[in-house]
């Protein structure tokens, strides 16, 4: 796949500088073409990258081999129906100048550049509204950038007000004082949040009212920053995993599984078919627990308490299975770089078993509720509804991107650890309405206790880990019996895994869209740069999209329904 | 057998302290707000949840309105952006009023030592029980109520609690 996209890429810029790396390919340009090369990378037919998965910048302050610039900002772009990556590096010479934006391009492309300007500094030409995102308003300098000491604390003594975008959003609705003394009433604005219960985490959402109509809407999100980036960069591959079991803590093994399959990626290292099975089976396992939360929090949300007994008690059972296997109820942390903590326990097969049957029970249990309700019907359809190009324009993937139709799935369209033997199906929506993220979630727990039934049957015997004492701790009897298993020990302990020195960009399936981690190594066994590529993120950029002109209590439920959880909002 | 006063009221009247009945009344009935913020929010759920069922101590009422609660349980990190908010919602709650970190990053920050993470939210309000782990078991927070039960069975409706402390906020 590697040659064609080249191909394709170099053969639509001749004279850029294209290089293949992994799945995708990396091409450099001059802020000057940026504006060219990224509509043509849009818009022209044959290249279609209509996703914008990400945006962020690299600091080569410290970088041993000296680049072009200091920094350097990376657009990783998508085409989804061709199967192909792009990410385009623009250096930049300047970061006060900076580079023109690509908002008028993608929409996603707003909440990207501004979190690349709080992290890095870096200004974007045009963006209608380039401000702090993850950062507080009082913050100052940019932590990401090399030069900026980890634990430099810099305390808010008082929250935005937003009202200047609150208001500029309804200008930008045509809704002026005029208007308002025309239908003779008054705008109320309502805040939820950050600490509200409709908003699941900490979320700060603004709405302008018309009775119990949004009028328009400004999201505030970085209430759960917690620098899980910068962070990152100061531990080795391995001891990062715990940290990721915060990003999205409702499904916390598939964030290990991604992880350590995008580090495995760039090390050339091919897990144990024992491995790749047990991921499979704990991702999809995880991805039914994360749609049990979600569905059970949506309900309770549209006043449908019972639900969340259902689901819930499936999921907590859940827990204690789960920590039989890893100790831990919640943070997993059960995948290493090169395989697996450990093996299945004995028992783990009925064990499961059992649970998946209980799962099935609650969520018919559920449906049996809901199915053929005519409230839900009426609360859920037609109702916040997105349509699939506009999905796509800003960067919705997973359940929220199906939901509106659009049929792309990692699993299916780019499969990894041996999903093309499975025998399942991605259920799509047709609307992109509530009804539909709801119907999408709750048949993909079915789907992926399908996944794990027939992953259970297939799965090899076999070690769990690579026999490469590079990579993976060796046994402790060499450990403790000769000289060579003890320093690799040592030295995987104290120095990490040595990672090649590059930059590689992977993505992985995950509950609530394409997980993907961007990192740049230089050499050593610590990441120079780990840039997570959330779904959440994305989503929320979408909200207001989805919830102006829509009743105040039904956001209220859409914000369910996407599934935000802070932890991977906000990292 | 009464004895003293109460022998002489006879049998429906019992004597007692003003601290004693109006502590024992405040013990069984906390109610909790919950200010939960990240992943150990969701190990709240579980101790709410029926397997653990946290109305076994009479503090099921779960209130999202400060002015209605007297338990603060912060579950989560939190960060600088979300501090003042924190302490303005802890200020809105009525005296008397108790507060319990849940986990490593309430109670100092946990794997979170950078440039965003409150080193425990300490720095911001007074805090009276602390559990560790990251995240603690549901068990535990049924442990930290027992606690905060314990701690308001000594303490006197006379005497305010927390009158001289002063936080980076403030
Ligand atoms: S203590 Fe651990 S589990 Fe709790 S919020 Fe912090 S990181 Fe999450």
């Amino acid at each position: 796949m590697n040659n064609t996209a080249l191909e394709l890429i170099q053969g639509a810029f001749p004279g850029a500088a294209c290089e293949a790396v992994i799945d995708s390919v990396v091409i450099t340009v001059q802020p000057a073409e940026v504006e060219k090369t990224l509509s043509r990378l849009k818009n022209e037919p044959s290249l279609d990258f209509g996703l914008l998965l990400d945006v962020t910048a690299i600091d080569y302050l410290d970088y041993p081999t000296k680049q072009e610039a200091r920094f350097c900002v990376v657009y990783t772009l998508r085409s989804w129906a061709k199967n192909l990556v792009v990410q385009v590096r623009i250096p930049v010479a300047d970061p006060e100048v900076g580079i023109p934006t690509a908002t008028h391009l993608w929409e996603s492309a707003n909440w990207g550049e501004r979190e690349t300007f709080d992290q890095y500094g870096i200004h974007f030409q045009g963006h209608p509204d380039l401000r702090r995102i993850l950062n507080h308003w009082q913050f100052e300098g940019h932590p990401l950038r090399k030069d900026y000491v980890i634990d430099h604390r810099q305390v808010c003594y008082e929250s935005d007000s937003l009202e200047k975008e609150i208001k500029a959003r309804l200008a930008l609705k045509g809704v002026d004082d005029a208007t308002m003394k025309d239908i003779n009433t008054e705008i109320m604005f309502l805040n939820i949040g950050p600490a509200h219960p409709a908003t699941h985490g900490a979320i700060r959402i603004l709405t302008a009212l018309d009775g119990e109509t949004v009028v328009a809407n400004v999201n505030e999100i970085g209430y759960l920053h917690r620098g899980f980036e910068k962070t990152a960069e100061q531990r080795t591959y391995n001891q990062v995993i715990p940290l990721t079991d915060r990003l999205n803590y409702c499904s916390s093994m598939m964030n290990n599984v991604a992880y350590a399959k995008a580090v495995e990626s760039w090390l050339g290292i091919e897990i144990t078919d024992r491995a790749k099975f047990m991921r499979v089976i704990l991702s999809e396992f995880y991805r039914a627990l994360d749609h049990l939360v979600c569905l059970a929090a949506l309900f309770v949300d549209m006043g449908g308490l019972t639900n969340y007994w259902y689901l819930y008690n499936e999921k907590e059972s859940a827990y204690d299975l789960i920590s039989r296997l890893t100790g831990a109820r919640l943070t997993s942390s059960f995948t290493r770089i090169g395989g697996m903590y450990r093996d299945f326990y004995e028992g783990w097969e009925t064990d499961l078993e059992n649970q998946l049957q209980a799962i099935e029970k609650g969520v018919q249990d559920s449906l049996g509720l809901v199915a053929k309700n005519r409230i839900v019907h009426d609360r859920s359809q037609g109702i916040c509804v997105l349509p699939g190009d506009r999905a796509l324009q800003y960067g919705f993937t997973g359940p929220n991107l199906r939901a509106s139709g659009v049929e792309f799935d990692l699993r299916k369209d780019s499969p990894y650890y041996n999903y093309d033997a499975f025998d399942f199906s991605v259920p799509v929506g047709s609307n992109g309405d509530l009804y539909d993220r709801i119907m999408v979630r709750f048949e993909e727990i079915f789907q992926s206790i399908s996944i794990v039934r027939q992953a259970m049957k297939m799965i090899p015997k076999g070690p769990v880990n690579v026999a490469d004492n590079q990579v993976c701790l060796p046994p402790k009897a060499e450990v403790y019996d000769n000289i060579e298993g003890l320093a690799s020990h040592f030295k995987l302990v104290f120095e990490g895994v040595q990672t090649p020195a590059g930059e590689w960009y992977d993505s992985f399936e995950a509950a609530n869209g394409e997980l993907g981690f961007h990192f740049v190594s230089d050499g050593s066994g610590q990441p120079y740069k780990c840039k997570v590529r959330p779904p959440c993120f994305y989503t929320m950029g979408g909200f207001h999209e989805m919830v102006e002109g829509e009743m105040i209590a039904d956001a209220v439920i859409n914000l369910s329904s996407i599934n935000i959880i802070g932890g991977e909002l906000d990292r | 057998m009464a004895l003293g006063l109460e022998a002489k009221l006879g049998e429906s009247v019992l004597t007692t302290k003003l601290d004693v009945v109006v502590n024992w009344g405040r013990q069984y009935s906390l109610w909790p707000m919950v200010f939960g913020t990240a992943c150990c929010a969701i190990e709240f759920m579980s101790a709410a949840a029926s397997q653990l069922d946290i109305s076994r101590w009479g503090a099921e009422v779960v209130r999202f309105s400060p002015r209605q609660a007297d338990l603060m349980l912060v579950c989560g990190t939190i960060s600088y952006k979300q501090a003042p908010i924190l302490k303005r919602i802890y200020e809105q709650m009525p005296e008397p009023k108790w507060v319990v970190a849940m986990g490593a990053c309430a109670s100092s920050g946990g794997v979170y030592d950078n440039y965003c993470t409150v080193q425990g939210i300490d720095e911001i309000i007074p805090v009276d029980v602390y559990i560790s782990g990251c995240p603690p078991r549901p068990e535990a927070v049924l442990d930290a109520l027992m606690k905060i039960q314990d701690q308001i069975k000594g303490e006197s409706v006379l005497e305010d609690r927390h009158k001289d402390f002063k936080g980076i906020l403030d």
